[in-house]
């Protein structure tokens, strides 16, 4: 049996006197498609925000491709190939759509060349990732000019474009019309068939039970259902969980 | 157009410009030019770190006077060489001086450079507000640090004097003339050292540094590498902007040389000429210093600093791009049906 | 040992000073995330406007600062207003917003050489002269009475945060905005008024300034690190943390005066703000 890709063990993370996550465990295969869900503020962004380096867990222990991320900046994660979005946003407003999707390229995927790869090669990377999330069309626009639903899908380009072997999406269809839901976990779903480990973090519930091969769920910072979507929806606890709030 | 086209373009500018006030024959100019040049140097670059990566710098005096004091050590050790210079390794290093002025900026660059590559790596994991608030300090405390160091003549000061002309090219160049192309080269060599970042890799990764840090690290950008980077250019040419002052001035003392003129400066002429390309810092080191030169002359240098300082905090509220922001503005206006 | 407790003693009295000068960036920093860098210029300001009323009129420094506290409450809130317009609702703070800051820190010094020149100025007061001694212990009335005043406007400033609506309010915005505005209470309001008690601190801080030491133009500029290591050192909003931190730095500061010399104090706040940055970010008594 191999080692799971992504290994989280006893994760906490606490905000002065209150606690953000506690006793977090949870594996990913590679090429899993895992759904993570919970109520607002269970702690979902946060277990990414540990995982991915931005924040600093008090406790546990994070393993990804056998190799400890402890102490790890957040680039050299990104580095190792994990990639996420963003919940709300954080575009690189002073520079141009298919600017934003240069950094990861170049900073990421072509991090070890000395000479940048001629621009031509670069742009056209470019437009083929937006073209994939449909925004090809605003390649040369600042990210200002982007609907809210734009700036999302600019988000998922970005962490696409970093070449991941495991993409964290979280929350990238929030707000988005039925049909582009229909398009993201078709562009998602493709990734996945290319061998990209995917983790998606969505309120939209049929989104994540289609797309997801495993789900877990997180309530109050704690982890209280894993396994497969049929089951877990099905789980008293979690029942409770929604219901009760 | 490509980098070293533009270094070139630079340099014959710059030759141009050096010839025309070499036939305008007035002393004047190079002394009022000097300042002007120097104030490009600092403006620029400040910008390196200021505009480009969005982390202030409020010590460029600090690092302005690292380099004149650099010079100043060193200039006193070579006209006592006999008195400092002894034993093998002195006897050896004697021969080098008195360094010129060409070796002093380099030197004073590289000093500066590691002072500020280690004050980078105290303060710049954390955010942008503490590292300001610390460079404010560290020019405080470099203050402290030459007024006890007797040294360089500590709060005294030190006298330098300078030779009256240079052989150079077979004709005789006064000194200030001398001084002027050096900081004339300085200044082609600043600007070229921005243009060349800004159309770079690391050009892309200052900019997402100042538009978001989080996201640049999440993307890939190692940004306190970025960061230690921008502070060590910045410093180091603000180092060297400083070192041939004490032989344009001839008197050097710190409550000069730390003055806030050097602060208010190299962050105002950049936001008034505009922060995102190495045209703004000159735009705005052109205008407000040729402005202050006047100023100073007609009216007062206090007054003269007053304008500037309100200058800056006017350009900040309602013309955040600076000048060359109003003018894309207008551009995009006239272009738009 | 009578010089090491001389020593303490006059550190902290100076450190009381300190935690007056500190309580402004407690709010202004601390709470509402502003870096007013030019806090210690309005101090200065106050300074030379308590030194112009007490050489007209011969009042009180204290007093006339206490006189000046409506209009540097308007002075706040005017200032307040500009920075929100032009950076805080664009979400543009952080350079720009420091180098307003820093614009109206340059303005009030090189205004006041143009109007004051770089003299030093003082006031009179009958408490600037004597010291009272305690067995070995000099306490000079100068440094006692702004010392005691400072613990009592601070004290007073924790006690209106902790009990009044308003103060309440402040805490509740430094905190969580989001909350404060589904409590149908409008935070761009609170906040002014924040950064205008700011300052107001500023203008009594001014008044004890004069009375401990002599003030020209440039003193400000020390202040700065003093007064942003503290905010840090004692945890950023909090006003107790401010004073233990103050007293700290005071002592630390009269020790390598007294054994070292008075040229190196201004190292000392530096060394101060790097060491907390470094190791204790949250600082003593931490959020």
């Amino acid at each position: 049996m191999t080692a799971p890709l992504l290994e989280v063990r006893g994760l906490a993370k606490r905000f002065g006197g209150f606690v953000a996550l506690e006793g977090i465990d949870l594996d990913v295969t590679s090429g899993e498609r895992l759904g993570l869900i919970g109520p607002n503020g269970s702690g979902k962004s946060t277990l990414v925000n540990c995982v991915c380096g931005t924040l600093h867990n008090e406790a546990g222990t994070v393993r990804f491709a056998g190799q400890d991320l402890n102490g790890l900046p957040a680039h050299r994660r990104t580095h190792l190939g994990l990639a996420r979005s963003f919940q709300l946003p954080r575009p690189f407003t002073s520079l141009s759509v298919a600017d934003n999707l240069r950094v990861p390229l170049l900073y990421t995927v072509r991090r070890r060349s000395l000479l940048i790869s001629s621009p031509a090669e670069l742009d056209e990377r470019c437009l083929d990732l937006l073209r994939q999330v449909g925004l090809d069309g605003k390649a040369r626009r600042r990210p200002s000019d982007l609907t809210q639903v734009e700036m999302r899908k600019l988000e998922l380009a970005r962490a696409m474009a970093a070449e991941p072997k495991l993409l964290i999406a979280d929350e990238a269809m929030a707000g988005l019309s039925h049909s582009e839901i229909e398009d993201i976990i078709a562009l998602l779903m493709r990734l996945s068939a290319q061998g990209i480990t995917i983790i998606m973090i969505e309120h939209i519930m049929r989104a994540v039970m289609r797309f997801s091969q495993r789900l877990a769920v997180l309530v109050s910072g704690r982890k209280v259902a894993d396994g497969r979507p049929k089951d877990v929806v099905n789980n008293p606890d979690v029942v409770r969980a929604y219901l009760g709030q | 157009m490509r980098p070293w086209k533009f270094s070139l373009l630079m340099l014959a500018a710059g030759a141009g410009v050096f010839a025309l006030a070499l036939a305008i024959r007035s002393d004047y100019l190079f002394f009022a030019g000097y300042v002007v040049l120097q104030f490009i140097v600092l403006a620029t670059a400040w910008n390196i770190l200021g505009g480009y990566c969005g982390y202030v710098n409020f010590g460029t005096a600090a690092f302005f006077a690292i380099g004149t004091y650099t010079t100043v050590a060193l200039h006193k050790i070579g006209t006592n060489s006999g008195r400092y210079l002894s034993g093998t390794l002195g006897e050896l290093l004697q021969p080098l001086f008195p360094l010129s002025v060409l070796t002093l900026v380099i030197l004073s660059g590289a000093v500066a450079g590691v002072i500020g590559l280690g004050m980078g790596y105290l303060t710049l994991r954390l955010r942008g507000v503490f590292f300001a608030i610390a460079t404010l300090a560290m020019a405080v405390v470099l203050q402290t640090l030459v007024i006890n160091w007797d040294f360089v003549g500590g709060s005294r000061g030190a006298y330098i004097i300078r030779d009256e002309s240079l052989p150079v090219v077979g004709f005789k160049l006064g000194y200030v003339q001398y001084l002027f192309a050096i900081m004339l080269l300085l200044a082609a060599v600043a600007i070229s050292v921005a243009r060349l970042i800004e159309g770079s890799r690391l050009g892309y990764g200052f900019a997402t540094i100042r538009d978001d840090e989080m996201a640049a690290e999440a993307a890939g950008v190692p940004t306190l590498r970025l960061k230690l980077i921008a502070t060590t250019i910045s410093g180091a040419l603000m180092g060297m902007a400083g070192a041939p002052y004490p032989y344009y001035i001839g008197y050097v003392e710190p409550a000069g040389t730390f003055g806030l003129q050097y602060a208010v400066n190299s962050i105002a002429m950049p936001m008034i000429g505009g922060t995102t390309s190495w045209a703004g810092p000159l735009i705005g080191a052109v205008l407000l210093g040729s402005m202050q030169q006047i100023a100073t002359v007609t009216i007062s240098s206090a007054v003269n600093l007053l304008l500037v300082g309100v200058l800056l905090v006017v350009f900040v509220v309602i013309a955040p791009n600076g000048i060359m922001g109003l003018v894309l503005d207008w551009q995009h206006a006239r272009r738009k049906p | 040992m009578d010089l090491l407790i001389n020593a303490i003693v006059a550190g902290l009295l100076i450190g009381g000073f300190y935690a007056a000068v500190t309580a402004g960036i407690s709010i202004s920093f601390g709470m509402l995330d502003i870096v007013n860098i030019a806090h210690p210029g309005f101090i200065i300001l106050g300074s030379y406007i308590v030194y112009i009323i007490n050489a007209t009129t011969g009042a009180d420094p204290v007093a006339a600062a206490i006189v000046m506290l409506p209009v540097f409450y308007l002075l706040g809130m005017g200032i307040y207003l500009v920075y929100y317009a032009a950076f805080e609702r664009r979400g543009q703070e952080a350079l720009r917003g420091l180098a307003f800051f820093f614009g109206l820190l340059f303005i009030t010094e090189v205004g006041l050489i143009l109007v004051f020149g770089v003299d030093y100025r003082y006031v009179e007061a009958r408490y600037i002269g004597p010291t009272w001694r305690i067995g070995f212990v000099d306490l000079p009335l100068r440094m006692l009475v702004p010392c005691v005043v400072s613990l009592l406007m601070v004290l007073g400033l924790q006690l209106f945060l902790m009990k009044s609506f308003i103060g309440r309010a402040i805490q509740a915005v430094a905190q969580d905005q989001l909350a404060l505005q589904l409590l149908a209470a409008d935070p761009t309001r609170i906040k002014r008024m924040a950064f205008g008690i700011s300052m107001a601190t500023a203008a009594l801080a001014g008044a004890f300034l004069i009375i401990i030491q002599p003030v020209e133009p440039s003193v400000g500029r020390e202040y700065i690190g003093r007064a942003f290591a503290i905010c840090v050192l004692g945890g950023m909003g909090s006003l107790p943390g401010a004073v233990i931190a103050a007293m700290l730095l005071g002592v630390v500061e009269s020790f390598t005066a007294t054994f070292y010399g008075p040229s190196w104090a201004p190292a000392v706040s530096f060394g101060f703000l790097l060491a907390t940055l470094a190791v204790r970010p949250a600082g003593i008594l931490g959020r």
